[in-house]
């Protein structure tokens, strides 16, 4: 992953996401000494990241005491000093759980955050090194779910398992899992249907289709939970309920090709220790990148890489 | 984890009233927890202080600082604000006289514009009109036949053109509607950041293609901090007419709703409760500022009782009950209007002290329903004068419902409290005003009435 990751993530989009990092930046900058102005416009730097007000106060306040104990006078070297300290709220060394193949993989996820579209990433990433790729449609529940799933599979040039709408989402991932077995495929993905974690029958249904998969499978089952980047303090929330559900080995963060920081994942990674294993950038099916929790905090802050 | 504003700002008066008159200073440490709380919400970092300067601004008058219950004030001043700040009054859709009139849809990727545009479609055909549902996202895979479906669940024609230029299939969709005999166009169009120069381009090229009566956003009620960089970003390229709030349906307290309309100042004009296609609602201020406070929906539950419960057989009953004749049908009746308003636990959710139900909270939805198969399992003559109902009866009537003789006592002592607490309620009521509002709660779950 190169220095300028999060540039790359505007390959193709116009400035303006480069203005408005300068901007915080310079709200963390303007300060010439590390004084209390310096620490509110951290503070707030990381609240309008969505790190959420909690946790943003904590962290500067941690910020606070390394400071002092390192006697940091320069602005610059205390933004190193916060990077280092929100890089170390996420979990490493990752054991990339996409990585160790063959394995099944679930993707899960309140609506429309790119549980879709991230499976036909990671389906396309896996071919690219050569392997075989099985993906179900799991979500049997939204209008033309299926058809798009569809078309993912063939950019990816995977292999789809589906059955008709309103089919049993257990039975299907059970299909695919069965299907992915007996054709000996690296990667089987399971795409499901978006749910809100307040749900409980949509949260048991998810429960079933875990259970089925892993009865099923002897390869090792992995749930991912897919985060919009631009959402709030809920996705902390979603994290614990998908969490208590089925027991989440990570986090994809995607949409980070737009304004917003997904802060919301340190708080996720604070509270629950669950690694982010991907990014999404963009609607291609090359804009999926691996995580770096240092290149993260940068980006986090508007602090220079 | 999120205990109620009234709750925290409650035991910091108390603990600051014990020492003696309040300060400015006071009521500062009060907005302290406000302004978290708001945070908490997701409203925006610089909506939260411009919001807040607002409220010290009428907190540190004479009202509160002499009040007896300075945390209920503080609390009444930020939902007055915050209930302005939001619209105050309900907006609407304003559709001209042309035919057809033309609705655009707007947003980030996944917010919810394809379903709306089929909400939208519903809401207004109930309404006697003839939409024409148009697909103008032609990138996202499958978005053409995701709007066809929809389209056919709800009996609404789709206009798409694969392949075609989104502003061409647009324009091309007005003649469509005047060959078809529509009269409402709903244009559903790709998900698109507000930082993408080409994307934002070609929005703005589809408005000027159709010139339509309103551009609405939709807006995820999931949304953080970012809502305001979005919101203004597309108000600039392509100046929206109002906003729809989706997936309140969750437990997302929704404050980037309040951020999208300090920062626009457009109306928020619907909000989506669902993925059935059924679930949208007329936005309401007042409500969606106690569930940014985390407070309950008294408002939003009288709402669905009204909705539930029919002006004319609520008056029948009201009538059977002055003339005391209020009979286990009657109860029926009513226990069917409960369920109307939805799943119960939704339903109580929509009550003040709410965010303290436990998250896990269970209510047994399968009461309603057995209450019901017991008053159904009863005969005529019984419903009508449930008094002869006796042991014998009692157990006929559990066999029929399948339930034990014990449940069928229940249900009777529950009708038994109705009943009292409907007289109770009738007399309080004032003469002559009869089915106004129309909505009386009675039963054993003690809604507010
Ligand atoms: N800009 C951008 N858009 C994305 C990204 N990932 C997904 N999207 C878009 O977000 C929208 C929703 O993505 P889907 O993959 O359908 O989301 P989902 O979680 O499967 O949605 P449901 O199945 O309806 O819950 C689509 O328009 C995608 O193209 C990303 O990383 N960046
Ligand atoms: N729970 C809930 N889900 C909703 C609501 N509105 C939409 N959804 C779901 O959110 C997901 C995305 O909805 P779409 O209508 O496809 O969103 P979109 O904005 O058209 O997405 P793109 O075209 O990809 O940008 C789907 O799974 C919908 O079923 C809502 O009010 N509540
Ligand atoms: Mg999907
Ligand atoms: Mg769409």
């Amino acid at each position: 992953m190169s220095a300028a990751w999060f540039d790359k993530l505007s390959d193709g989009l116009s400035r303006t996401r480069v203005t408005i990092q300068s901007r915080i930046a310079a709200a963390v900058g303007a300060s010439r000494a590390v004084d209390d102005a310096f620490f509110d416009g951290i503070e707030e730097a990381l609240v309008l990241a969505d790190v959420g007000a909690t946790a943003a106060a904590e962290i500067v306040g941690n910020l606070r005491q390394a400071v002092r104990r390192e006697r940091v006078r320069e602005p610059e070297a205390a933004l190193d000093l916060l990077v280092d300290l929100v890089a170390q709220e996420f979990p490493q060394p990752v054991d990339d759980p996409l990585d160790d193949l063959p394995a099944v993989v679930l993707l899960v996820g309140v609506n429309g955050s790119g549980k879709t579209t991230t499976a036909g990433k990671l389906a396309a990433e896996a071919r690219a090194a050569g392997r075989t790729v099985v993906i179900g449609s799991a979500d049997t529940y939204r209008a033309a779910a299926i058809e798009q799933l569809r078309v993912w599979a063939g950019r990816a040039g995977a292999h789809v398992v589906e059955r008709e709408r309103g089919a049993d989402p257990a039975a299907v991932a059970f299909d695919a899992v069965a299907h992915g077995m007996e054709a000996g495929a690296d990667l089987v993905l399971v795409d499901t249907a978006g749910r809100l974690h307040t749900s409980k029958d949509l949260m048991e249904e998810l429960k079933k289709v875990d259970r089925v998969v892993r009865k099923r499978s002897a390869a090792p089952v992995k749930s991912l939970l897919v985060i919009d980047a631009t959402a709030g303090q809920n996705a902390l929330q979603q994290a614990r309920e998908f969490h208590a559900a089925l027991g989440l080995d990570g986090v994809v963060l995607t949409k980070l090709d737009g304004t917003a920081k997904g802060g919301i994942v340190v708080a996720v990674a604070r509270e629950l220790g669950l690694p982010v294993v991907r990014i999404g950038v963009g609607e291609g099916v090359d804009d999926m990148h691996s995580f770096d929790a240092r290149e993260f905090a940068r980006a986090l802050v508007g602090a220079p890489s | 984890m999120f205990q109620n504003l009234t709750d925290r700002l409650t035991a910091i008066f108390s603990r600051l009233t014990n020492r003696g008159a309040l300060t400015e200073a006071d009521v500062d440490a009060a907005l302290r927890e406000v302004r978290l709380a708001l945070l908490e919400a997701d409203v925006n970092f610089k909506v939260v202080k411009e919001f807040l300067a607002r409220v010290r601004e009428r907190a540190v008058g004479k009202d509160v600082l002499s009040s007896l219950t300075p945390g209920q004030m503080v609390v009444k001043i930020v939902l007055e604000e915050l209930t302005a700040l939001l619209g105050g009054a309900r907006a609407d859709i304003p559709l001209s006289g042309r035919v057809p009139n033309v609705i655009v849809l707007v947003g980030l990727q996944g917010s919810g514009k394809t379903t709306a545009a089929a909400k939208l479609a519903s809401h207004y055909k109930s309404k006697g009109r003839h939409p024409l549902l148009v697909a103008a996202d032609v990138y996202r895979p499958a978005a053409g036949d995701q709007l066809e479906t929809l389209g056919a669940e709800i009996g609404v024609p789709v206009h798409r053109h694969d392949g075609a230029d989104p502003v061409d299939i647009a324009r091309e969709s007005l003649r469509v509607a005047k060959d078809r005999l529509r009269d409402l166009v709903i244009v559903d169009t790709a998900g698109r950041l507000h930082v993408d120069d080409a994307m934002m381009d070609e929005a703005a090229r589809i408005i000027q293609a159709v010139a339509p009566d309103a551009v609405l956003m939709v807006v995820d009620a999931m949304t953080g901090q970012d809502a305001v960089n979005a919101a203004s970003a597309f108000a600039e390229r392509v100046p929206f007419d109002g906003v729809i709030v989706t997936k309140l349906d969750g437990d997302a307290r929704g404050g980037a709703a309040l951020s999208v309309r300090a920062v626009t100042g457009r109306p928020i004009v619907f909000a989506s409760v669902g993925e059935r296609l059924d679930a949208l609602e007329p936005f309401r201020p007042d409500a969606m500022a106690r569930r940014i406070l985390g407070m309950g929906d008294v408002v939003g539950l009288i709402d669905k009782a009204q909705a539930a419960f029919d002006e004319e057989t609520a008056r029948k009953a009201e009538e059977r009950l002055r003339a005391g004749t209020f009979t286990l049908d009657d109860f029926l009746e009513q226990l069917r209007s409960v369920k109307k308003m939805g799943p119960l636990k939704d339903v109580l959710r929509m009550l003040p002290g709410a965010a303290k139900l436990p998250k896990d909270f269970e209510v047994d939805e399968g009461a309603l329903k057995r209450t019901e198969a017991i008053i159904t399992s009863m005969t005529k003559a019984e419903r009508a004068k449930p008094s002869i109902i006796n042991g014998s009866r009692r157990q006929r009537i559990a066999a029929g419902a399948g339930v034990s003789v014990f449940e069928v006592n229940q249900v009777l002592k529950q009708y038994a409290e109705a009943q009292r607490l409907m007289k109770r309620l009738a007399a309080l009521q004032p003469q002559g005003k009869k089915g106004r509002r129309g909505v009386r709660l009675p039963g054993p779950w003690g809604f507010p009435g």
